[in-house]
């Protein structure tokens, strides 16, 4: 038998949740379900939202964990990534099965939709045969009612032999009883539905149940395993051994067994890979029957309403300026709003600092200390607080609300065929919008992507597209270089120039993923499915609470970290002087020969390598050099700003080149280490920023050159 | 034969056999695409492919290349 799995250390780790109990008596519950069935919702609503953090689009991160709390019991909450069935093929499915099969939960809630019960029920009987504490959890109900479906939950009950609960996430009430069932989980006496699987099969497994019987010591439930060992796949023996033991598998008499059970099998006509298809059919037909009289519907889950808003948010009319439109109108929404903020913030940061550099007065301390701590230490996290905060606390949201209408896969859906000719699939197309917002997050929503060739990708390439901590600069360049400022029209023409620059983006998404497709990341498209969710109205509290904690803050936490550090260079490099230059100067002296072929001057280059941390402070530090500051500058006014950087030499060229080089150059720091996170390789990481950088280097090759001919 | 290629948006028909191996043939299984199986075809993308197949309740979207190995009959 073929029992080896090849287990790099990566991936065993990505298999394996970590559970913390707060203290022992803790009993571990494991929340599992069907994609999009408002897991996360319930889990939230469960374990008081703040505790779960770290849900993108979708997916669930594989240590998502959450505390709860009844008279009786206290519980710890694992949620477990969706999946529709226990026979992985993804690694969030994997990391699903391992969990329920292997990590000993004292009980298992499987959480269904209501309004496509049946789906959900083959996850709800394949669960059933590893263990008889499961908890079945209906949730959605509300939703299933507007759609005309009625569930018998105590028939449910009573055929599957398990405690059916209803719920409707967004009504705390509901979950009660939920809870109740949680605390009488040891109680209760069940007699649980079981599969009939067609007569071979059946009579395959008891060849070898009896074996198991005898050696697993009710580890693992020994119909299940027999079941497993009849079409065996690697990765669940490589599983089976670590839990059991590793000569559990190269038993005499297990082997014996199940290779006398595969010869049966093979006698009786049933060929190898044919297994899978008898067992999971079963189960299928099982939750088919089961639902017969249990589920009334006048409809089905996808109703008339669903079928008129898909017809025309995937039209070949409509399909492409509907999401254009909404991409936009959550970028408008984003930029005007954000420099609202912004403002305020740095007034409020501006006035803490005065606060600050008076505290450090009274302390006597020495005039470089309170320089370094005010100008370095407090101002540049500061800074990158006030810009990076505002955007993203409201990209986030929006972006969520239009995930929680159930709007993206149908992006995903439309965006297929384009990502599909690079070689990519859909969902490339949710993290690269994803990207506007927040490259790092865009970087963590590639864990949707299920082909691990696609995923990196998703990740390779999302940084292509500008960030919210970008638009702001390239913004700023175009109002200064491109249009005559107050003139009429003059928001509509930097708005189209604008949608022009995030095109070029866009467009080079899609060509480097092909390059790629064809190189480095060499394959063809995997096949996939994607399940379009029914319309469902977005919760705004449940939608806030996710963006701002799991997205906004977990970026902004990231970022902080740099700033800190960052600060201190930057300070130390703008305040050092050597024979009356200051080590900022050298810096910029020794990159101008490398920056001006690009129609770059060294300072700009050297400013983007000090907004490593974060690109918004890049033009800050633009003027910090210019105008010889010892700290990172703002001026009043876009006028004023241009009259330095044109005094500095700036032309049209130096405009075009700085835009395209915000648009393509190296992540900011906090992307390229999620990347380092997400794939656990520091070679691709540091690829991830050297790919962006190559193509800013050669298209301002290339524009300088043009220039340099034209003139 | 047809294939769930073959079905235009409106239109119903039954699952007769699926012809793909591997991961993909189990992914169609556990979405419930099994024998006898009623699909109907709800909505095209805007360039044609991929269409979504109203499934046991749930809309899925499936690609032209693994419609192709989805072979189907006339529901009566």
């Amino acid at each position: 038998m073929g029992l080896t799995f090849n287990s790099t250390g990566n991936n065993a780790s990505k298999t394996e949740l970590i559970i913390n109990k707060k203290s022992d008596k803790d009993k571990i519950i494991a929340v599992a379900g069907n994609p999009n069935v408002g897991k996360s919702t319930l889990f939230n609503a469960l374990t008081g939202m703040h505790q779960h953090t770290g849900n993108w689009p979708g997916k669930t991160v594989t240590n998502a964990q959450g505390y709860c709390k009844t008279k009786s019991f206290s519980y710890v909450l694992v949620d477990i990534p969706g999946t529709y069935s226990l026979l992985a093929h993804s690694p969030e499915e994997e990391v699903a099965r391992n969990f329920i099969c292997f990590g000993k939960p004292d009980a298992i809630v499987v959480v269904c939709d209501a309004t496509c019960l049946e789906r959900n029920l083959n996850l709800v009987l394949q669960t059933l045969e590893i263990s008889k504490k499961v908890i079945v959890c209906v949730n959605l109900l509300d939703e299933a009612k507007r759609k005309g479906i009625e569930i018998d939950l105590e028939a449910l009950s009573k055929k599957l032999g398990v405690p059916v609960v209803g719920t409707v996430a967004r009504n705390k009430k509901s979950l009660n009883s939920l809870l109740k069932s949680l605390d009488n989980i040891d109680n209760s006496e069940r007699n649980v539905y079981s599969v009939r699987y067609p007569d071979i099969i059946e009579q395959a497994i008891n060849i070898i149940e009896p074996v198991i019987k005898k050696k697993a010591n009710n580890k693992l439930n020994s119909r299940w395993l027999s079941l497993q060992l009849l079409e065996p796949d690697a990765s669940l023996l490589f599983e089976i051994e670590k839990y059991l033991g590793a000569d559990f598998l190269s038993d005499k008499e297990i082997t014996k067994a199940t290779q006398n059970a595969k010869d049966f099998l093979y006698k009786e006509g049933v060929r190898a890979g044919r297994i899978k298809d008898m067992i999971t059919s079963a189960t299928v037909i099982s939750a088919e029957n089961i639902s017969k009289g249990i589920i009334k519907a006048r409809s089905n889950g996808y109703n008339k309403t669903d079928r008129k808003i898909d017809k025309i948010l995937t039209s070949r009319l409509f399909g492409y300026p509907v999401m254009i439109l909404l991409l936009a109108l959550v970028f408008w929404i984003t930029i005007t709003g954000a420099n609202y903020i912004s403002e305020c913030l740095s007034a409020l940061f501006g006035t803490v600092e005065n606060y600050l550099r008076s505290f450090l007065t009274t302390l006597d301390t020495p005039i470089w200390i309170k320089s370094l701590i005010v100008d370095g230490i407090y101002r540049v996290p500061a800074w990158v607080i006030s810009v990076m905060l505002p955007p993203m606390a409201i990209f986030f949201p929006l972006f969520t609300l239009l995930e929680d209408a159930g709007y993206l896969p149908r992006v995903a859906f439309n965006l297929d065929k384009p990502f599909k000719r690079c070689r990519s699939c859909g969902k490339q197309a949710l993290t690269m919008c994803m990207g506007f917002g927040c490259n790092a997050a865009g970087v963590v929503g590639c864990r949707i992507i299920d082909s691990p060739r696609e995923r990196m990708l998703g990740i390779i390439t999302n940084s292509l597209v500008p960030c919210n901590g970008r638009f702001p600069a390239i913004i700023s360049i175009i109002s200064m270089f491109f249009i005559t400022l107050g003139a009429k029209f003059s928001d509509i023409i930097s708005a189209l120039i604008l949608t022009a620059v995030i095109l070029l983006g866009v467009f080079m998404t899609f060509a480097s993923t092909k390059l790629l497709s064809h190189t480095v990341l060499k394959g063809m498209p995997s096949s996939y499915t994607l399940e379009m969710p029914p319309y469902r109205r977005p919760q705004l509290g449940q939608v806030l609470v996710r963006s701002i904690f799991d997205r906004t803050l977990f970026v902004l936490g990231r970022s902080v970290t740099v700033a800190i550090p960052a600060g201190i260079i930057i300070w130390l490099m703008a305040n050092i002087t050597v024979s009356d230059k200051t080590l900022l100067a050298y810096g910029a002296e020794i990159l101008d020969p490398i920056a001006k072929p690009l129609g770059l001057d060294g300072v700009i280059l050297i400013a983007f390598i000090l907004g490593f941390p974060a690109n918004e402070i890049v033009v800050p530090i633009i003027l910090m050099a210019y105008l010889q500051n010892g700290s990172l500058t703002e001026l009043s006014s876009l006028s004023a700003m241009k009259e330095v950087l044109v005094a500095n030499g700036w032309n049209t060229l130096t405009a075009v080149n700085t835009v395209i080089f915000f648009l393509f150059h190296w992540p900011c720091s906090t992307t390229v280490l999620t990347v380092k996170k997400e794939t656990g390789s520091t070679k691709w990481a540091l690829f991830s920023a050297a790919f962006p950088t190559a193509i800013g280097v050669m298209l301002c090759l290339i524009t300088t050159l043009i220039y340099r001919v034209m003139n | 034969m047809k294939t769930l290629n073959d079905l235009e948006t409106g239109e119903r028909a039954l699952i007769y056999k699926i012809s793909t191996n591997g991961s993909m043939r189990q992914r169609f299984l556990d979405i419930g695409l099994i024998e006898n199986t009623v699909v109907e075809c709800v909505c095209k993308s805007p360039s044609g492919d991929p269409k979504a197949f109203l499934i046991r309740g749930a809309v899925i979207a499936i690609r032209s290349e693994d419609c192709r190995d989805i072979f189907i009959k006339e529901a009566n």
